[in-house]
């Protein structure tokens, strides 16, 4: 019984268990990674406001390096960068949507993964919605057109389809007559 | 289907092609567009490295055009720059600052005796903020500013002979910034 479920993936018992520690030792850093951010020891007020403080560093991201938060990074800006979200709001008690704007004030739209519809980013709003149109019109024009040419024969290509169609058939007939006689 | 239509795949492919050359190109891979391009160069105050007990602030920049450059001692790609700054500085009159960003005070006196000191001012900005105050986010950086203190031109990188005469020069000239080119062209004129 043991043996038949590893046989399925194509190994032994022994090699299919060991290949299914391999996969899980291989998956432990990932999640390990996922859940380690930059530590900074900092004070906060309440609960409330680090989860503020955490929450905004999670959304930024770092302009040094290509796309990591300011949580994940542990470039010298981002650590800066993390020191001046922590001033602006335990310090000076801005609100979230004061943060956002002192650093795309200074860094630019690079900084916000959600960026605004504007001159330089419209493109990448208005491109994916363009291939999904031009993907439904296509997928439609091929729709149809199969349709179209399903009942665009005419009378003599009729003619030639019914005479394949009949040749096929009877060669099957005497394909399987000869079948029957060995 | 008409024939026409059997080269849409072809456009398609093109197109994702002719996006993918823009998204990746990997000249530009490290260049943010300054948020402060156009824009006035920020209020600051800070302390000169030479004379800590003299402050400067953004009103010390206006009235002439002004070149910011943001450089350290542990930034590889400002030695490689420096030669050029000092070329800049004695072929043109245009007011060169620097801020010595997150760096130590006193290695940084020690480079500029060692290398030349191109900058008219060196700001002491050892914790980064007035770098912050710029949108920087590394060195070395250049910023040009106009007579009003504003920024119409950024460098991330290192100002290199190509860049001097592609970038800089020419917005020297629209300034009207002084300067020798190839002692044949004084502009001053």
């Amino acid at each position: 019984m043991g043996a038949a479920w590893a046989l399925q993936f194509g190994c032994t018992p022994r090699a299919c268990r060991r290949i299914a520690v391999l996969l899980l030792i291989c998956l432990l850093p990932t999640g390990a990674a996922v859940a380690a951010s930059q530590i900074d020891t900092f004070a906060f007020a309440d609960e409330m406001q680090e989860r503020r403080y955490r929450a905004l560093i999670e959304e930024f991201r770092c302009p040094k390096c290509l796309n990591t938060n300011l949580a994940g990074s542990d470039a010298p800006i981002a650590q800066d960068l993390r020191k001046v979200v922590y001033r602006l709001v335990v310090t000076e008690g801005k609100r979230d949507q004061e943060v956002r704007d002192y650093l795309q004030a200074r860094y630019g739209d690079f900084v916000l993964y959600d960026p605004p519809f504007n001159a330089q980013t419209w493109y990448i709003w208005l491109v994916p919605i363009g291939l999904g149109l031009l993907a439904v019109i296509v997928l439609l024009r091929l729709l149809r057109g199969a349709r179209g040419e399903a009942t665009a024969l005419d009378a003599q290509q009729q003619a030639r389809l019914q005479e394949i169609v009949g040749e096929t058939r009877s060669s099957e007939a005497s394909l399987s007559q000869s079948a029957d006689r060995t | 289907m008409s024939r026409a239509s059997l080269y849409i795949p072809l456009g398609v492919f093109m197109l994702i092609l002719g996006l993918g050359y823009v998204g990746f190109d990997l000249g530009a891979r490290n260049e943010l567009p300054s948020a402060l391009i156009d824009k006035p160069f920020p209020e600051f105050q800070a302390r000169l490295l030479n004379e800590p007990e003299r402050t400067l602030s953004r009103e010390n920049l206006l009235g002439r055009p002004t070149l910011v450059n943001v450089w350290a001692t542990w930034c590889p790609t400002c030695l490689s720059e420096h030669e050029q700054l000092m070329q800049i500085a004695a072929s043109t009159d245009v007011v060169i600052v620097g801020v010595n960003y997150k760096d130590r005070p006193d290695k940084a006196k020690q480079w500029l005796a060692q290398y030349g000191n191109p900058y008219d001012w060196v700001l002491d900005d050892r914790d980064g903020l007035l770098g912050i105050e710029m949108g920087v986010y590394g060195a070395p950086e250049t910023f040009l500013l106009n007579a009003q203190g504003d920024v119409v031109y950024k460098r991330v990188g290192d100002i290199n002979p190509r860049i001097w005469r592609d970038e800089l020069a020419p917005r020297f000239r629209q300034l009207g910034i002084a300067m020798t080119v190839d002692n044949t062209d004084t502009g001053a004129d």
